[in-house]
């Protein structure tokens, strides 16, 4: 039995999903190889050695693989799939994007999200928004599998030493083109893998008190921000800051929520932080049925204190 | 240009689910069920493009029970000109989902696939890309706005860390994220008109698709509770029990 993990970059840098990626593809107790699909991507090729636990890394490095488009990543995966007992990418937007299209080329269920790993073939993934945990069965022969990343400690990037192999790249499909992508720039840590955040919501009223409020607390916490859905639908926030069901999954060792109500879809997306405080001036709010330590009050004077008692 | 826009129905965006007791699976039994919030946005969207002058017709279909019929009717009090119903005996695989796109796609050809990114109750995200995939089209997934242009539809998407313009060449399929517009109300005289809009019956042998199931679900569990902790009376109690207790600052 041999797997596969297909490794999410940027043509620099090797994505912190992977290593939680590979971690659950340990649990699987068979040799990794780890697929590195870009364009003039050697610093990531680099890295993707050194990772422990991975025997090999394969490399295609094409211009029609500059920016990963979903229709030629599946392309080249198909091929590869069928020497493999298990294909795994991360649940990010790379991986729903593209290993779908992958699972139907090769008429297979892919299994999404998954938290736990039963055995070879059974799998656990949330289902209603997180309010119900489904074990399944997969009888494929290959199984495609996404990689829910806070369910898995992420294995060490050090520690390798995998052999390196240069693939021939698949045709290019031509089907779609990226026009430009716009990565936001910051100097605070990734919203998925910051060990605190500092999440707003509808209660902080404008975009402008979203970031003199949250800012300063962030910055002196050294903490990544989040947003609730009516944060960012009301444009506090950026759209990739949301938290929730259909947004990112965090589970940071703190998550503190500032004016956010607690709607099911948002504590789908933060309820497996290791603690929760939640700031409101409802005491009624949702938020606090599942919040560690609860402050309830005027979070326009609360954040202020907060942040210089620090 | 004919649009496709495949629809779920599925529990109430408002409703928390009941697990069975024998935890064989979730209880939907005199549950509120809807239309997935995605499939709306989707809907909403097609319509856009006939009411621009670009899309021609907007065909809403559906895979499941016989009560989907249900949400192909808000469909077309939404605008929808008519309806597919594809019935099954129970909630297929997106696997097998896409496989009946890709034969309503081949009969009606259309130009233009929009579906929502995922159903909220499996929360799978899978079929728009697999049935692109089934199509040989191209895919835009998470799509935040979409303009048609010539023979291309370009795409704002919603991607980890922030945005990607793709230009894909139709026919494609298109999933929408959740900004990508504000769904309208259906109005009374909609609803009644909808009433008296085509609503075909398939089976998926009419189409010629096996929907047997890949996954069996061996059972379904509730997740780690979390109980309610303390209030706290001030910043100060706060900021202490942060650091002594909880030890995460």
């Amino acid at each position: 039995m041999t797997l596969l993990v297909i490794a999410e970059h940027d043509n620099a840098e090797l994505k912190s999903a992977t290593l939680n990626c590979l971690a659950a593809a340990a649990k699987l107790n068979a040799e990794i190889h780890l697929l590195v699909v870009g364009h003039q991507c050697a610093s990531v090729v680099d890295a993707a050695k050194c990772v422990s636990n991975v025997a090999k890394v394969l490399v295609a490095d094409a211009e029609h693989y500059a920016f990963q488009t979903a229709e030629n990543v599946a392309e080249l995966v198909i091929g590869l799939a069928p020497n493999y007992s298990h294909v795994l990418a991360g649940a990010t937007t790379f991986g729903k994007n593209m290993l779908p299209r992958a699972a139907a080329l090769l008429d297979v269920s892919q299994i999404s999200d998954i938290v736990a790993i039963e055995s070879e073939d059974t799998f656990v993934r949330p289902i209603y928004a997180g309010n119900a945990l489904a074990m399944v069965k997969s009888s494929d022969a290959i199984k495609l599998i996404t990689v829910r990343s806070t369910a898995f400690d992420a294995v060490s990037a050090n520690g390798g030493s995998a052999e390196v192999e240069n693939l021939t790249p698949a045709a290019d499909t031509g089907l779609s083109e990226v026009v430009s992508r716009e990565i936001v720039k910051s100097e605070r840590p990734e919203l998925t893998n910051a060990s605190i955040i500092v999440s707003g919501g509808r209660g902080l009223g404008s975009e402008e008190k979203y970031h003199q409020l949250l800012e300063p607390l962030a910055d002196k916490l050294g903490a990544a921000l989040g947003a609730s859905r009516a944060a960012v639908d009301a444009g506090f926030a950026p759209n990739d800051y949301q938290v929730g069901q259909t947004g990112k999954i965090v589970a940071p060792d703190l998550y503190i929520a500032i004016g956010i109500s607690g709607a099911i879809q948002h504590l789908a997306g933060m309820q497996s932080s290791k603690v929760i405080v939640a700031i409101n001036k409802d005491e009624e709010a949702p938020i606090f049925q599942v919040a560690d330590y609860g402050l309830v009050g005027d979070l326009f004077d609360i954040i202020p204190e907060l942040e210089a008692k620090l | 240009m004919k649009i496709l826009v495949p629809i779920k129905r599925v529990i109430d965006y408002n409703v928390k689910v009941r697990i069975k007791a024998d935890g064989s699976d979730v209880d939907l039994s005199n549950t509120k069920m809807s239309m997935n919030p995605f499939d709306e946005i989707a809907i909403e969207e097609a319509i856009r493009l006939r009411e621009a002058g670009i899309a021609t017709e907007v065909i809403a279909m559906s895979c499941g029970t016989a009560a989907s019929a249900e949400v192909l009717r808000t469909a077309m009090a939404l605008g929808a000109d008519r309806s597919i119903l594809v019935e099954l005996e129970s909630s297929p695989e997106p696997l097998a989902v896409a496989k009946l796109i890709k034969a309503v796609c081949d009969k009606e050809q259309p130009t233009l696939v929009i579906c929502g990114k995922q159903a909220i109750d499996d929360d799978s995200n899978q079929t728009g890309q697999m049935a692109a995939a089934l199509l040989g089209w191209s895919q835009a997934t998470f799509a935040s706005e979409v303009k048609i242009e010539g023979d291309c539809a370009v795409v704002a998407r919603e991607v980890d860390g922030g945005m990607e313009t793709l230009k894909v060449s139709l026919p494609a399929v298109v999933t929408t994220d959740l900004r990508l517009n504000e769904p309208r109300y259906a109005t009374l005289p909609n609803i009644m008109k909808a009433k008296r809009k085509p609503l075909d019956t398939l089976s998926a042998a009419d189409l010629g698709v096996d929907v047997t199931a890949r996954l069996s679900l061996v059972k379904v569990m509730e997740p780690p509770k979390r109980s309610a902790g303390v209030i706290v009376d001030s910043v100060d109690t706060l900021v202490e029990k942060l650091k002594t207790e909880a030890k995460v600052i």
